[in-house]
């Protein structure tokens, strides 16, 4: 660590964006004698482009292997087991199933399938009709055949991310939320970055991991000139009780542009259909249509049995960071010094992130960077316990110790009281960033029941009234005042 | 160390269904316990504020409070023991048929319940925006309209300054006149059904009486706002669909959906319970005995009711019905009831011969007058002219048991071609 000025820290190292592919560099990070920040604008991180797509673990078929997302694709998925087991995020190697229905269908699954063994993907299978149906009971029957890769998955995104984080946090990594970078200059080694408010950070690295404003990040910088061009993606989540929800996820044949309609056995026991793909030039555009609702259902409905607009808890839309050439680009930058690009991360950015991180702090290394491992590091994040999935024996003792652990806040998705409490006290104090933390509210009532109940523990732990709660930040304020505060309107 | 207790009856939630429940079992001397995951009973009535409830079930108009201060205590004295702050986690039917819950409270940490029956009272819980899917933005300011009723009257915050409310609901109503008395603006209630959803005395008083537009088949069709809400955008419906050309927006913070209840019915589904899907409640015999023996269900959890003094009516016939069971008689028989034109569905699903029945219904039309007709084995055995028909208003009717003489499908239709 480098000292100026009286204490201002110069870090080695200044990650710009707590998504994804920031959490998985600054994870990497961790493991090296540096000194790193993580800088996020938005109040919790994972709030951005991470929290909202397909939580999938892709197989490393959809993209020819010269491209640099298949070869991170393939390296990312490889690398999720270990992270898992130190980490302990949601995570299901479920395999994905890419089913046809027609026979002219089955020249592009035989393509796929091609390209997947091109890229060194292993134990993918071909698969005629009965095949399918057995490895998919709930597969339409008019499945012609397809292809099965038995090394995809399903995650929780957030989950993913906030593991990485807190990993990083508890490996010595500065995590600045809030901190929405405005400006950017190099001189005398160091860059020095600033936020709206004021507030400074100096480093002599900066990785540009900004997702949908990778652009504007690197034109403040004055890095290379790109444009991100948002494309939107729609998803439904469907009740637990659901019986449209399958074993495996369920892709139709692609398409150029995308990888189509899906269904997704979530890691957590719902079931999702989605995501659409349209183009968008707002990055702040995340509504969703009535349109799309309809075309979705119909659209898996002819994949799988059971879909029911019925069954739909909730609905929400991502947006893709997507460059020209749908490629990712991660790298040195070659027009300013010390600054490392990583943009156009959309699919599969998920599934390639921890392989990101990796090729971030090699990026980092090449450019000048001197990276030597810590002798003591810290792998394991401690477990946590989840009422949900302890037996009556475990509650019983942890009841015994804290009372919180019995009383159920959110009876959806049977979250208890010190799991919230958990939540607040590692720093998620919003609606949401409890909700992504825990999963209260995330259930078939959507919060109608344990909303007010978690606000009331926010309020207790962190002493701020009500009326300073926030669904997600800013001016997201949950209530506006006290009963009393304003006059009757007869 | 788990602790374990022993009950005749085990009563699932303490609401105005399960407290009227527990006081006949109790009172007819069945030991019974009572299991909510609120600290205090009363259910849903405790945020009730307002008056209106009782004339029914105790001839005295009282509010939400009132009413579950009154019929708690009568459970009381009746000697049913209560389990509050526990969430029931898990029910099933033992091997010797007995049944086995699991509840979680802070207080206690787990207890396992074994219950000779268990009446169901779980209420119901409200549609959201997800339901519905409603299109547009997801930001601070969208509340199902009872979860703003709980936020203004169990906890004193205000949800917002200005309001639109998507259905036209009774909890909507309600709370269209609870916000304005708390000095939020209510812009609209917007209702996607030709006729209201509510109680007429509802729109009357809560909606007139404040000068509260209420537009009728017209939907949300895209709500604005990044952070919160900042707008709603609505449209009338030409065909049934919203008609893009003559949108108009409406500025407001905050977004209530008043758009229907769904019986909660999770714990029904882990017994194995047969549910009908136009009520989304258990398909009940006679004595509102559900498809698992030994398990009764009544209130909205069954069905959604208008008035809470049918909900306790009705859970009270639900106990007396488990009081027989226990006793050792003969289950009732099940000779299947169904219904044809004009209505959403009838309770119960099956009826015993020779046995006076109350019947409920739901029509599906708004009309002056029609026949409300019962068919037994495609013979009409009774009928009836009703008056103020609307979807808003269930329909109860009691048959005498002379006329349900024989087995065979029982068969109701609401006949709007009247005789002269």
């Amino acid at each position: 660590m480098h000292k100026e000025n009286r204490s201002m820290i110069i870090y080695d190292v200044a990650v710009i964006g707590a998504g994804v592919s920031g959490a998985s560099t600054a994870y990497q990070l961790a493991h090296y004698n540096l000194s790193t920040v993580l800088l996020e604008k938005c109040v919790d991180v994972c709030f951005g482009v991470s929290k909202a797509n397909s939580g999938i673990i892709h197989g490393g078929f959809h993209h020819p292997v010269n491209t640099l997302k298949a070869k991170l694709e393939i390296r990312g998925n490889l690398m999720f087991d270990k992270l898992q087991y130190e980490l302990g995020f949601p995570f299901r190697r479920n395999g994905i199933l890419v089913v046809a229905f027609s026979e002219e269908q089955m020249a592009t699954v035989q393509r796929l399938y091609e390209q997947g063994v091109a890229n060194g993907v292993r134990n993918l299978e071909m698969c005629g009709h009965a095949r399918l149906m057995q490895l998919e009971p709930k597969l339409n029957k008019e499945a012609v055949g397809g292809f099965f890769a038995p090394g995809g998955g399903t995650i929780e995104p957030y989950r993913y991310v906030f593991s990485l984080v807190e990993s990083a946090v508890r490996n010595g990594v500065n995590l600045n939320c809030d901190f929405e970078v405005v400006s950017g200059s190099f001189a005398d080694g160091c860059w020095r970055l600033a936020a709206a408010d004021g507030r400074e950070v100096r480093a002599r690295y900066v990785v540009n991991a900004a997702g949908l404003y990778a652009d504007r990040i690197s034109r403040i910088c004055g890095g290379e000139e790109f444009r991100i061009h948002p494309r939107k993606g729609e998803e439904y989540l469907l009740d637990r009780s659901s019986d449209a929800r399958p074993e495996r996820v369920i892709f139709p044949v692609p398409t150029r542009h995308s990888k189509g309609v899906l269904v997704i056995p979530t890691a957590e026991g719902t079931t999702m259909i989605g995501p659409t793909a349209d183009p968008t030039d707002d990055k702040e555009d995340t509504a969703t249509s009535s349109d799309h609702m309809q075309r979705i259902v119909s659209l898996v409905s002819r994949m799988v049995d059971g879909v029911s607009p019925r069954d739909i808890i909730t609905s929400f839309a991502g947006l893709r960071p997507v460059l020209d050439g749908e490629d990712f680009y991660i790298a040195l930058s070659e027009k300013v010094p010390q600054f490392v690009q990583v943009a156009g991360i959309q699919s599969p950015g998920l599934t390639a992130s921890p392989a990101i991180g990796e090729y971030v702090k090699d990026l980092l290394k090449t450019g000048g960077l001197q990276l030597i491992e810590k002798r003591e590091y810290d792998y394991e994040l401690p477990r946590r316990h989840e009422v949900r999935h302890e037996s009556l024996e475990t509650l019983d003792r942890l009841h015994e110790e804290n009372p919180a652990w019995t009383h159920l806040v959110c009876r959806c998705e049977k979250i208890s009281e010190a799991e919230i409490v958990e939540a607040v006290r590692k720093g998620h104090r919003t609606l949401d960033g409890i909700k992504f933390y825990t999963r209260a509210g995330m259930g078939r009532c959507q919060g109608g029941f344990c909303s007010a109940r978690i606000m009331e523990i926010v309020s207790r732990e962190t002493g701020l009234p009500l009326s300073e709660l926030t669904k997600n930040g800013g001016v997201s304020r949950l209530t506006v005042g006290r009963l009393g505060d304003r006059p009757v309107l007869l | 160390m788990i602790q374990e207790e022993t009950y005749d009856v085990a009563v699932i939630g303490a609401g105005a269904a399960g407290l009227a429940a527990a006081a006949e079992t109790a009172g007819a001397g069945r030991s019974t316990v009572v299991i909510d995951r609120e600290e205090l009973p009363g259910g849903i009535l405790r945020q009730c504020i307002h008056n209106g409830f009782g004339i029914n079930y105790f001839k005295e108009e009282l509010t939400g409070p009132e009413y579950a201060t009154r019929i708690t205590r009568i459970a009381e004295e009746a000697g049913a023991v209560f389990a509050l702050g526990s969430a029931v986690t898990d029910v099933k039917r033992l091997p010797d048929n007995r049944f086995g819950l699991v509840a979680l409270s802070a207080e206690r940490g787990v207890v396992r319940y074994t219950a000779r029956a268990v009446i169901l009272a779980m209420g119901c819980r409200e549609r959201t925006r997800g339901n519905l899917a409603v299109p547009g933005t997801r930001p601070a300011g969208i509340y199902t309209a009872g979860s703003a009723q709980k936020l203004l009257n169990r906890d004193g915050a205000l949800p917002g300054t200005s309001a639109v409310i998507v259905g036209s609901g009774d909890i909507g109503l309600i709370m269209a006149r609870r916000l304005r008395w708390c000095g939020i603006e209510v812009k609209a209630v917007i209702e996607i059904m030709p006729q209201p959803s509510g109680l007429p005395r509802n729109i009357a008083q809560c909606l007139d009486d404040f000068g509260i537009p209420l537009y009728l088949e017209h939907a949300v069709t895209n709500i604005g706002g990044a952070k919160r809400v900042e707008y709603v955008d609505v449209a009338p419906l030409a065909d049934g669909i919203p008609d893009a050309s003559k949108t108009f927006r409406i500025q407001c913070d905050t977004l209530l959906f008043s758009v229907g209840l769904v019986p909660e019915n999770e714990l029904s589904r882990q017994l194995g319970v047969e549910l009908n899907p136009a009520t989304g409640g258990a398909r009940v015999d006679s004595g509102f005995q559900t498809s698992v023996p030994g398990v009764f269900a009544g209130g909205n959890v069954l069905h959604v009711h208008d008035l809470v003094d049918f909900v306790s009516e009705e859970a009270a016939l639900a106990a007396k019905a488990a009081l027989r069971y226990l006793d050792g008689a003969p289950p009732p028989e099940r000779n299947r009831v169904r219904v044809e034109a004009n209505l959403k569905y009838v309770v119960p699903g099956y009826f015993s011969r020779n046995l006076n029945t109350v019947f409920s219904f739901r029509p599906l039309i708004t009309a002056d007058a029609a026949q409300l007709t019962a068919r037994l084995d495609g013979e009409i055995v009774w009928k009836r002219r009703l008056r103020g028909i609307r979807p808003a208003e269930m329909i109860k009717v009691e048959l005498p048991g002379t006329l349900l003489n024989r087995s065979g499908d029982l068969v109701f239709s609401l006949e709007t071609e009247l005789e002269a």
